[in-house]
């Protein structure tokens, strides 16, 4: 389970100023249920996400994941999640298995249950076929599944998702969905944070509308349709931050 | 500190590095052939070109001394002068090679000899051209001799014996031995290039790991495992740190091997035949390797600390290179004439490890100044290290944008 309780972020510009990328932000994502992050570039949306993966550090409020505080006990928080964004890349000269196993080795597994996890892993993945082959030779498809299965070796309670389909082409980013439904069917958090709308409703449990660095609304599909009494939800998506944003472009003018 | 976990991260950081072409040619084949090339390459060529060029017959011009037909003819007997015809743009020609040097002889020279009056004879030559030398210094020789027979027979006609004009002779003895003669002629340089050898081999591996890392984007794949910071920054640290220390290994291996190829072809020979026997026994290679220790402990968390500050591979080499400069100021401190280890010096990091390697090569051993720099260096080494840790814990070092 994820709780964020008034998590806030503040960067400083180049200029000395400060920047809220993330603002008060608080909100409970279960087990067996996906929970959609849903915003613009630049909403907050990564920031909050890494705060969650202990990658940085809040400026004021906390989060638990799984019983762990990310500002007391980040290591404990890292060892149940799975971590898995655009951003975060293969080691070029390792090989498909030696990635996977040097992550499974850093969780902690012993040499007899990382062969095991990894067998199994790469079976289901239909990894085999590569799994000798370093990662700067491998196709993007093949590289999103050394991902996922760096991700799941030591088969984390809570999965955190950055943007995961950004810029694939149809199939791998099909492959990704598929995963992220698989994990949330073995009772896994799953947290999601994403621009596209046709994601959000194929996939999300609860969906949150995140602007500005604040969560402005959240709930289940069904919840926000009747809210904001529309069906399409680029239309909810417009409801609740449109204003916002015309009244921040009328400021800028 | 769990070092399972730094054994891990060091444990895939070299597979990473052996892997990667450039590393060879870093760590292993530039401290391997710098040395051998350096030293048997550019003594054999010295040795070539310096014979090369004793063997010409330099061509020289006489400017004037058409009234000392008996210099001129003596001058014309000599075999070793090319003597050529006189030119009006006979200094165009020094310059231009066409000819070595030339001599002036002032009018009614022979004249003057025969009522006592001193003359001057000037020889013209180009400054730094070594065969514009060998013919001037011939020339300057025959003059000499010339002049001490003029002399002698002006002794002999006042029935004076020669030693009216040496009294005394001077003759200055070397007390040092051969390997202290060579230590001091070449320790300074063996420890200058151990030195930057340690530095270039900490170098690539440590942008390779920081910066590398964060162009390549695994840095943010590596901070979501569950490794802490510390354990991560040990693991690539003794990684970037055995780079280093391969390299000095390697070229002070290679530099012993490439002294023994000297001593046995006889290429440093001094000029009064006497050759430099360098003694890099066991124990001065060993001393020092020995000092080159916390240096590459404290090039390669300096490099690393810096290195993370940068985006991108390229970023980490324009600020590294500059940073070359900084070492290599102080390490050609300690070539100079006269710079010698006192405790002042002895805590300046760089200049004092190249001092006492240059002390070590000669065979002699300050204990006091060898534990006081050994000490120090840690101490250094220590701080960037802890400076290290501290970097690798700044987002705004790691997610710089």
């Amino acid at each position: 389970m994820i709780e964020a309780r008034g998590l806030s972020k503040r960067f400083r510009d180049k200029k000395g100023g400060e920047i809220r990328a993330v603002d008060n932000v608080s909100f409970r994502c279960e087990p067996g249920r996906i929970y959609g992050l849903l915003g613009a570039n630049g909403a907050g949306k990564t920031t909050t996400l890494r705060i969650l993966a202990t990658i940085l550090e809040p400026t004021d409020g906390t989060a638990v994941v799984c019983g762990h505080d990310v500002v007391e006990q980040p290591e404990k928080v890292r060892a149940n999640v799975g971590f898995l964004s655009t951003a975060t890349a293969l080691y070029p000269r390792l090989t498909a298995q030696e990635l996977v196993e040097y992550f499974g080795r850093l969780n902690g597994l012993n040499e007899a249950t990382l062969k095991k996890r990894i067998d199994e892993i790469f079976a289901r993945l239909d990894m085999n076929g590569f799994r000798d082959r370093r990662c700067d030779k491998l196709s993007t498809g093949m590289k999103q599944k050394t991902s996922i299965a760096r991700t799941l070796v030591h088969d984390p309670p809570v999965m955190i998702f950055d943007e995961p389909t950004l810029g694939l082409d149809i199939m791998t980013a099909r492959t990704i969905t598929t995963f992220i439904r698989e994990c949330r069917d073995r009772e896994k958090t799953v947290i999601f944070s994403t621009h596209i709308m046709s994601e959000v409703e194929k996939l999300c449990d609860v969906i949150g509308i995140i602007h500005d660095g604040k969560l402005l609304t959240e709930g289940t599909l069904a919840e926000l349709r009747e809210r904001y009494a529309e069906q399409d939800l680029e239309e909810i998506f417009v409801k609740v931050v449109g204003p916002l944003q015309a009244k921040a472009e009328a400021l800028t003018v | 500190m769990n070092l399972k976990a730094v054994g891990i991260v060091y444990r895939k950081e070299f597979t990473e590095w052996v892997r990667d072409r450039r590393t060879l040619i870093s760590t292993v084949l530039v401290p391997l052939f710098l040395f051998p090339l350096m030293m048997v390459g550019f003594s054999a060529l010295a040795v070539v070109m310096v014979g090369k060029a004793e063997k010409e017959t330099p061509k020289i011009m006489i400017l004037g001394g058409e009234d000392s037909p008996q210099l001129i003819a003596n001058i014309k007997k000599l075999e070793s002068l090319e003597i050529v015809p006189y030119a009006a743009n006979w200094k165009d020609e020094i310059s231009n090679k066409d000819i070595r040097a030339a001599v002036e002889i002032p009018k009614g020279f022979e004249k003057s000899l025969e009522t006592g009056q001193s003359e001057t004879v000037k020889i013209y030559f180009y400054d730094g051209e070594i065969k514009s030398s060998f013919g001037a210094n011939r020339l300057e020789k025959f003059l000499k001799d010339y002049r001490d027979t003029v002399v002698k027979d002006r002794l002999a006609a006042k029935h004076l014996p020669a030693s009216v004009l040496s009294p005394f002779s001077i003759k200055q003895e070397n007390v040092a031995p051969p390997e202290k003669v060579s230590g001091a002629t070449f320790g300074s340089f063996i420890g200058y290039t151990v030195i930057i050898l340690c530095m270039t081999g900490a170098m690539y591996p440590a942008i390779d790991l920081t910066a590398g890392e964060k162009e390549r984007g695994t840095m943010e794949t590596i901070l979501s495992s569950p490794i802490s910071r510390m354990d991560l920054v040990m693991g690539k640290f003794f990684l970037v740190f055995s780079a280093s220390l391969a390299t000095a290994i390697l070229s002070v291996i290679s530099m012993g091997t490439s002294f023994a190829i000297l001593g046995h072809t006889h290429l440093m020979n001094t000029s009064g035949g006497q050759t430099l026997a360098l003694n890099l026994g066991l124990l001065s290679v060993t001393s020092v390797f020995v000092m080159a220790l916390p240096l590459s402990f404290l090039f390669s968390a300096v490099l690393m600390t810096v290195a993370l500050f940068a985006k991108s591979y390229k970023e980490a080499q324009s600020y590294l290179t500059p940073m070359t400069f900084l070492i290599v100021i102080p390490a050609v401190a300690s070539m100079m004439p006269g710079v010698e280890l006192t405790p002042k010096l002895a805590l300046i990091p760089i200049l004092n490890t190249s001092l006492v390697c240059k002390e070590i090569i000669s065979g002699t051993y300050h204990w006091n100044s060898i534990v006081l720099i050994f000490a120090s260096t840690c101490v250094y080494a220590g701080a960037a290290l802890f400076l290290a840790f501290k970097t690798f814990q700044r987002e705004s070092v790691l997610f710089r944008s």
